[in-house]
């Protein structure tokens, strides 16, 4: 888990390590598997296992959600069969309390904040990727979204996927304990621990923390 | 019509409709056009009097008519340089099997006769300048339809053509509905009975295969009070260096409380001029929808348009172009408010890559007195390269001042962080453009009906290919 206060560079991070154009690598290397990984497009990194959940997706009007996720799995898992797909869209759109008609909404139009991120969660879950970098997924979010949230990360999680969960407020906590805490501070990480760092963040501030 | 012109054709076109087939024929008229040259036309076809009469009257107001120039550029049109009637066959076929090979082999591959067991109630099919296959299911021809080609509908219901023939778009209208009705040839011919309601719909297939060939097909549909009919046009041709003209003129009536949708899915090679006149006349309460999709071509120039002549008649004109390499879509929509209470709607959608260029052009006119008129125009363009373009020419004549009328127009880009996002999501940069394309014409796709839904969006998918550098 990387936290940090804001402008700290943690949505900088996250969007550099899928390869979005606007952020060019100046030094260091982004390696996935032992794989570099630095130069290639991020449909090439997805298919290597990466996830981003975006804090801010953007709507692709006309495009449903059925057919955004239909055309992403097709891409990233081999076979997945019509029949299938419709019920384990509509299995992980209920865990979520997505509302079934948003299947065949165009994919963020006019959705809210809350719902975006739940639709990114639901990516997560659908795409069952390698690595997952959640970008602020728990922001914005009521207490009972916030736990749907919780609990949809948690259900994909488990042993085979590595999270890289991006915030800056530790409530989250309350559901997801992380392996490892990093504060980022200025693009560069100033203190490493456990998850009681997390919460020492959370009392003393980023201030307190400081070497 | 004119020395050969680099236009670069998508490889997927080429191998899918831009075969052409050894050039066989029955008659063929000599190059350019005369007199004589009509004369032989209507003499070939065993025409009454007045319509040699009339050919020859239109063909003086084509010569006098200057090239238009408000629009595409037409300038590299030479006139003299096409042949205008090609007699594919002696007799038309009464099944596919009847046709000569290389004919039947050409629809085979485009897959005509498939989707008339599959989900047609008719199909016309127009090979160079003759209808050479034509059926009807029994179910609508028992209930009064008429499904023709123009030519044999002209011998066979006289009536109907002094009643309608040259009605909504005279031979003055323009240089090419004057060219059209010198020479016209083939097209559909449909009247639809009082209250019949067509479920399923009417088709016709053109096709141009012969080189420097000009196409003038003329269609002429009536659809009776309270009836309904849905009619569906497809257009190919082969692939050739010189260039190939499609001017076609098609006549609409809408009666009282009657609703006629015509969709069109223009896919012409990369050498065709394609400069068509479309217009509907709709009397009370009737619906009139134009669904025009515009993929290929050189040039397109076509505006089709409803006469909303009756007390509530509805129109709306849907349009999708689509503008690659070398390639000019000028199209749009007219509505033509005559009456009281009447509404229209024309959206367009546009998208131009590799230098492509997309215009919207349209017309909105309300006379005075014809007050309520509600009217709402969107064009909406989608630029996927610095290299293309898209215009938009909007022309608005109200006078009345009862109306409501909204106006509104868009041009954007694919956005930097769509793509991402798509791409993020394991999609190639392709796919991802295809995609987003798609949802962008999205409200025009949704109202066709699914077969021509996906038709249209594999379409736009081999126009994508190698779209985005």
């Amino acid at each position: 888990m990387i936290m940090g206060p804001n402008g700290s560079g943690k949505s900088s991070l996250s969007l550099a390590l899928m390869g979005h154009p606007r952020y060019r690598i100046t030094s260091g290397r982004v390696k996935i598997d032992s794989k570099d990984i630095t130069k290639l497009t991020p449909d090439k990194r997805a298919k290597l296992g990466l996830f981003l959940a975006m804090q801010y997706p953007t709507a692709i009007p006309g495009v449903s959600v059925a057919n955004f996720l239909r055309t992403s799995m097709r891409n990233l898992r081999s076979s997945v069969k019509p029949p299938e797909f419709v019920k384990s869209l509509k299995t992980k759109m209920a865990e979520l309390k997505i509302d079934e008609n948003f299947a065949s909404r165009g994919i963020n139009e006019g959705f809210s904040g809350g719902e975006k991120k739940k639709m990114e969660v639901l990516q997560l879950s659908m795409l069952e990727p390698k690595y997952a970098v959640l970008d602020e997924t728990d922001s914005g979010l009521d207490v009972d979204a916030l736990k749907l949230v919780a609990a949809g990360i948690k259900k994909s999680s488990g042993p085979k996927i590595g999270i890289l969960l991006i915030t800056h407020y530790q409530r989250i906590l309350r559901y997801i304990k992380p392996d490892f805490v990093h504060v980022l501070v200025d693009g560069k990480i100033v203190k490493s621990g456990t998850h009681r760092l997390a919460e020492k963040v959370e009392k003393q501030g980023y201030a307190g923390i400081q070497i | 019509m004119l020395e050969a012109t680099t236009v670069e054709v998508n490889k997927e076109y080429k191998e899918r409709y831009g075969f052409s087939k050894p050039e066989k024929y029955v008659f063929k008229t000599r190059k350019g056009l005369d007199e004589s040259v009509v004369k032989e036309i209507s003499h070939q076809k065993e025409e009454p009097e007045w319509m040699t009469k009339f050919r020859l009257r239109a063909y003086e107001i084509f010569k006098s008519k200057k090239q238009p120039t408000w629009g595409a550029d037409l300038s590299r049109i030479n006139y003299d340089d096409i042949y205008y009637y090609l007699k594919p066959i002696q007799k038309k076929g009464a099944s596919w099997e009847d046709l000569p090979k290389e004919i039947k082999d050409t629809y085979d591959a485009i897959g005509i006769p498939e989707a008339e067991k599959k989900y047609l109630g008719g199909v016309g099919a127009q090979y160079d300048s003759e209808v050479i296959y034509h059926s009807i299911k029994k179910e609508w021809e028992e209930k009064g339809v008429i499904f023709l080609d123009t030519d044999t509908a002209l011998k066979k219901y006289p009536e109907f053509f002094h009643d309608y023939f040259a009605k909504a778009i005279p031979p003055a209208d323009n240089k090419l509905a004057a060219l059209n009705s010198a020479v016209w040839s083939g097209g559909s011919f449909i009247y639809i009975p009082k209250g019949v309601n067509v479920t399923f719909p009417l088709q016709a297939y053109f096709r141009i295969n012969a080189a420097k060939m000009g196409q003038f097909e003329r269609t002429l549909i009536i659809v009776d009070e309270g009836a309904q009919v849905h009619y569906v046009e497809g257009c190919t041709a082969p692939v050739y260096t010189t260039d190939s003209l499609h001017a076609a003129v098609v006549e609409i009536f809408v009666k009282k409380g009657a609703r006629c949708r015509y969709t069109t899915i223009q896919n012409w090679s990369n050498n065709v001029y394609n400069l068509v006149t479309k217009r509907a006349f709709v009397d009370e309460d009737g619906f009139m929808e134009w669904i025009d999709g515009n993929l290929g071509s050189q040039i397109t120039m076509k505006y089709p348009s409803v006469y909303l002549k009756g007390r509530g008649a509805r129109g709306e004109v849907l349009s999708v172009a689509f503008a690659g390499a070398g390639q000019h879509q000028d199209a749009g929509g007219k509505a033509v408010h005559l009456a009281p209470d009447t509404s229209s709607q024309i959206i367009s959608k546009s998208i131009s890559k590799d230098g492509g260029r997309t215009s919207y052009r349209g017309l909105l006119k309300v006379i005075k007195g014809a007050k309520n008129v509600k009217s709402n125009v969107r064009c909406d363009a989608l630029i996927l390269d610095n290299k293309s373009r898209s215009d938009t020419y909007p022309t608005m004549q109200i006078d009345e001042e009862q109306v409501q009328v909204g106006h509104e127009a868009s041009v954007s880009k694919i956005g930097e962080d769509q793509l991402f996002y798509a791409m993020s999501r394991g999609m190639s940069e392709n796919d991802a453009t295809s995609m987003i394309v798609n949802g962008f014409i999205e409200p025009i796709v949704k109202e066709l009906p699914l077969e021509y839904a996906l038709e249209l969006n594999r379409l736009i998918q081999l126009e994508m290919i190698g779209a985005v550098g």
